[in-house]
Formats: structure tokens, C-alpha cells, sequence
């Protein structure tokens, strides 16, 4: 159980921005948090880790206080159990594979984790290397494998897979499921990605200018509820070709591309890099085993 | 034959001055680095003037309060029995101060390379200021730690105007062997002279040289 509350002003480029969250997330949920970059998702992951101090507030993980600024309260990150996987990674580059994991060690932990995780995240070949000789999917296993040594509470996954292709984002989707089921973990994810939320998170916050402004089932948040379509797809548009009255628009869901045709709406235009809706009421689809 | 002494004095010096700075300068280039105190652009100031400022105006304040005569030699050689004017003593301190830019700046700009997160990441794991600065910070930055090392030690051979104003000249206590060569020259013994300098000059390129080789990972290519 996470009970946040917290406010800092923060001085962005295009100006300052109060980011003031309140979050209320059960044990054990996958949260994603998705939104604009600069919208203050990161600031808050660093908040939470205890990284960077908030003005006010109040952070509660599981009974155990974080962070309490009335009562002055603040417990440093080496305290809090907190699996932290960075954007960059942050792997030590003076040290092997092996060594990272270890260094992860708390005083008088049994190394067995480290050898259960390696094998968990298929990390054995791996061992000897250095972190400059990995690939950006080897990386990032590593990096979820190093979090994981000390058997956090939380887990903060802060867009790890957004460097990486398509198929590698989908196995490692599998390999994040898995450690959070295993590890009976809750897991905060930060991500740009819809179908990636869809499939992924019980709970979707998402922030805009440092405020919350839908929270809920993904499925919900991303999907209008006045539509009540017996099939639904979510995409991105990738072009827009406008013939007389209508438009041939195409859109990417998923790895598929798909085309519509819909009537040119002079008010409100799509373009390339919109996120859409696609649904469909009376509709006949077609259901064929391919294999 | 020439002797030895004056050469084994300046590499004695720039060792002990080198020790000394490496253990001084690790926590100042880290505090320089991380710290948002209002008084840092001071403190970045001082550690910057000796790359300005006239060796002999250094060489000068510091004969001044090491002096006997005036109130902090005085308490020094009260309380402690120690005289800093013209002895070894008094050359390292002075050599440490004059050379301190050297070994500050590399260590502090690869403290600035380095992305926070490597920082960041450590304390999520746990792990102390001190843990984190010996086990992650230190060990990569290696290359600066080796040019600030280099540069400290290198300059502290060639300096002449600090070593003369606080040191003096006194065979085999103070006198390194930039001062033994320009002795030399005023007397007139040229032949001796060129053998101190020949040697200073072969050293001193060799230790660059391998600074470059090793930082350029020329050495790292011919072993494999």
C-alpha cells in the first residue's frame, strides 16, 4: 500500500510548475504512469525513492513513513526498499554483470538472491561482461535484475523499454510480469506506450503539467465511455491522406498497420502521431485460425 | 660528476607533495562537485589562483606567516617545535598549495561526466556516500585520478619561484634541482647545468608519454 501526497515547484524550461500529486495504490498493483515528457514523472519516481526531497507531504509504504515533512520525517533512499531501474540504466561501468548484482548486496544478505535472479532474467552467459559490451535489451535485464537484489516493496520502472524495438519490448514486458508476480511486488511504470499500458497495468495515472488528470483501468482512461463499440482498438496515427471528403487515415496498432477511411472533420484534423481510437458497432469480424 | 642530490630532493618533493594532494584534493574536487554552498565560488577561486598568480607572491605570503618572527610561525615552533621557513617541511606545504589546481580540476570535471544516476542508483541500492564514492565514483573516473596525479607530480618538479622564496637554497635540504640548474648557470658551470636539465627533460616526457599512451588506451591495444 502506497499513500502519497506531495507538492514541490519545479523550474521546467518552459517555465516553473507546481507538481502536486496524491496517489493512493494497493499492494501488490501494476501502476503506469503515463504522460507528456516534462509532465514531472520522473521527478515524482525520484521523490518516492527519497532521491529528491518534495516541499510538503507525506509518503506512507506500507505502515512504515517515508516521509513526513510536518513532522520532519525523511527517511534517506537507503532506506526505503525501493527497486529503482533508470532510464540510462545507471549499471556501474567498472564493474562485470556478476558484480553489479553483488554490489546490490545489503550487509549479510545471502548471495543466493543473485544467482536465482541471474538465472530468472537468463543472465548466466552474461556473468563476466561489462556493462559497455551489452546490448540495450541485456542492459535493461540487468538493470531489472540489480533492483530486484535487495527484494524491494516497490518497484519503479522509469521507461525502460522505450530505447528498445518492438520484439524486445515484448519479451521483457514478460520478464517485468513475471518478476512482479513472483516477487509479490508493486510496481510503478512509467511509459509512453498504449498498447504497452493495456497490457500491462491494473491502474493508469496520468499526468499533465505536474497534475493528475485521469486515473483509472486503463481500458477506461484511454477508451471514451460513451462508445460502446463491440470492438476496440487503440493506436497511433502514422499518416493522413486526404481525398475529397474523406480521409484515408493509417494507423498503427500494436505492430499492425491498419487503414480507415472516415469523413474529414474540418474541426477537429487528425495527424501523424495522434493517439486514437478505432471502434466499431456493427461489425462482422472475421475469426480464423492462423496457427 | 654531478651531484645527485638536488634531483633526488625534487622527485622526493614531488612525491610526498603528490600523496599528499591525492588525499586532499579527492574529498575537495567531490565537495566542489556536489555542494550548492554560497561559499563554493570562493573556495573554487582560491583553488584556481596559483594558475595565475606569480609563484613568487605565493612563495611571499607564505614566507611571511611561516616566519618565526610573526604570530603563526611563531605558535608552530612554540607548540610544535616546527620551523616551515627553509626546510623540506616548509617546501611541501607550499609545493601542495601551488599545485593544488592541477590535481583538483581533472578530478572534479570527471566527478561532473559522470550521469547522476550512477550516484542515484547506488543509494537506492543502499549503499553510503562513502561506499558509493570509493566502490562506483572513484574507480570510474581512474583517467582523471591519473592526469591529476601526473600534473601534480610534473609541476610540482618544475616550479622554481615558490620553491626559491620559501626554501632558499640550502644543499641538500631545500635546494630541487630547478634551483641546483639556475645555481649552476650564474656560476657558470654549463656542462652541469644541461645534465640536470637533460635529465628534468627526459622525465618529464616520459612521465607525459605515458600518461597519453595509458588515457589514449594505446597500452590496453599493444597488450592484447
Amino acid at each position: 500500500m502506497i499513500d502519497l501526497s506531495i507538492e514541490k515547484l519545479l523550474k521546467a524550461p518552459s517555465g516553473e510548475m507546481n507538481l502536486s500529486v496524491q496517489m493512493n495504490i494497493p499492494k501488490g498493483s501494476f501502476v503506469c504512469i503515463y504522460g507528456k515528457s516534462g509532465a514531472g514523472k520522473t521527478t515524482l519516481f525520484k521523490i518516492l525513492s527519497g532521491i529528491m526531497h518534495p516541499d510538503k507531504g507525506k509518503i506512507v509504504v506500507n505502515d512504515q513513513t517515508w516521509l513526513d515533512t510536518q513532522n520532519k520525517i525523511n527517511e534517506p533512499p537507503q532506506k526505503r526498499k525501493v527497486g529503482f531501474v533508470f532510464q540510462d540504466y545507471a549499471l556501474f561501468p567498472n564493474m562485470t554483470v556478476q558484480e553489479n548484482l553483488n554490489y546490490a548486496l545489503q550487509k549479510g544478505q545471502p548471495a543466493d538472491i543473485v544467482d536465482e535472479l541471474m538465472e530468472l532474467m537468463e543472465l548466466g552467459g552474461l556473468a563476466e561482461r561489462k556493462p559497455e559490451t551489452l546490448s540495450g535489451g541485456q542492459k535493461q535485464r540487468v538493470a531489472l535484475a540489480r533492483a530486484l537484489v535487495q527484494k524491494p516493496e516497490i518497484l519503479l520502472l522509469d521507461e525502460p523499454l522505450s530505447a528498445l524495438d518492438h520484439e524486445m519490448r515484448t519479451k521483457l514486458q514478460q520478464y517485468i510480469l513475471k518478476v512482479h508476480r513472483q516477487y509479490h511486488l508493486t510496481t510503478l511504470l512509467i511509459s509512453h506506450d498504449v498498447s504497452e499500458i493495456l497490457r500491462m497495468a491494473d491502474v493508469l495515472y496520468h499526468l499533465e503539467d505536474g497534475k493528475i488528470i485521469r486515473q483509472g483501468k486503463p481500458a477506461e482512461v484511454f477508451t471514451r465511455k460513451e462508445i460502446s463499440g463491440k470492438l476496440q482498438l487503440t493506436g497511433e496515427v502514422v499518416s493522413v491522406e486526404s481525398q475529397d471528403f474523406i480521409c484515408i487515415v493509417t494507423v498503427l496498432v500494436g505492430n499492425e498497420l491498419v487503414k480507415v477511411v472516415t469523413v474529414r472533420d474540418e474541426q477537429h484534423p487528425l495527424h501523424p502521431g495522434d493517439k486514437v481510437l478505432i471502434a466499431s458497432k456493427a461489425f462482422n469480424p472475421v475469426v480464423k485460425r492462423i496457427g | 660528476m654531478i651531484d645527485w642530490n638536488p634531483l633526488w630532493l625534487t622527485f622526493k618533493l614531488a612525491f610526498i607533495v603528490t600523496v599528499v594532494l591525492l588525499i586532499v584534493s579527492v574529498p575537495l574536487a567531490y565537495w566542489m562537485n556536489a555542494s550548492k554552498s554560497r561559499i563554493k565560488p570562493i573556495i573554487e577561486t582560491f583553488v584556481s589562483m596559483p594558475l595565475v598568480l606569480p609563484p613568487t607572491v605565493l612563495g611571499f605570503y607564505l614566507l611571511v606567516a611561516f616566519s618565526p618572527s610573526n604570530f603563526f610561525g611563531h605558535w608552530l615552533e612554540q607548540w610544535f617545535n616546527i620551523r616551515l621557513v627553509f626546510s623540506f617541511a616548509g617546501l611541501v606545504i607550499a609545493s601542495v598549495f601551488y599545485s593544488l589546481p592541477f590535481m583538483v580540476h581533472p578530478i572534479q570535471s570527471g566527478f561532473a561526466k559522470l550521469p547522476s544516476s550512477l550516484t542515484d542508483a547506488s543509494y537506492v541500492l543502499g549503499k553510503s556516500k562513502t561506499t558509493t564514492l570509493f566502490k562506483v565514483l572513484l574507480p570510474n573516473i581512474r583517467p582523471s585520478l591519473l592526469t591529476g596525479i601526473v600534473l601534480a607530480f610534473a609541476h610540482t618538479v618544475g616550479e622554481f619561484g615558490v620553491v626559491l622564496m620559501i626554501g632558499g637554497n640550502i644543499p641538500d635540504k631545500t635546494r630541487v634541482a630547478s634551483i641546483a640548474i639556475f645555481d649552476e648557470v650564474e656560476a657558470m658551470h654549463y656542462s652541469v647545468a644541461n645534465a640536470y636539465s637533460m635529465v628534468l627533460f627526459a622525465i618529464t616526457f616520459l612521465i607525459l608519454l605515458t600518461v597519453y599512451l595509458i588515457n589514449g588506451g594505446y597500452l590496453k591495444k599493444l597488450w592484447k
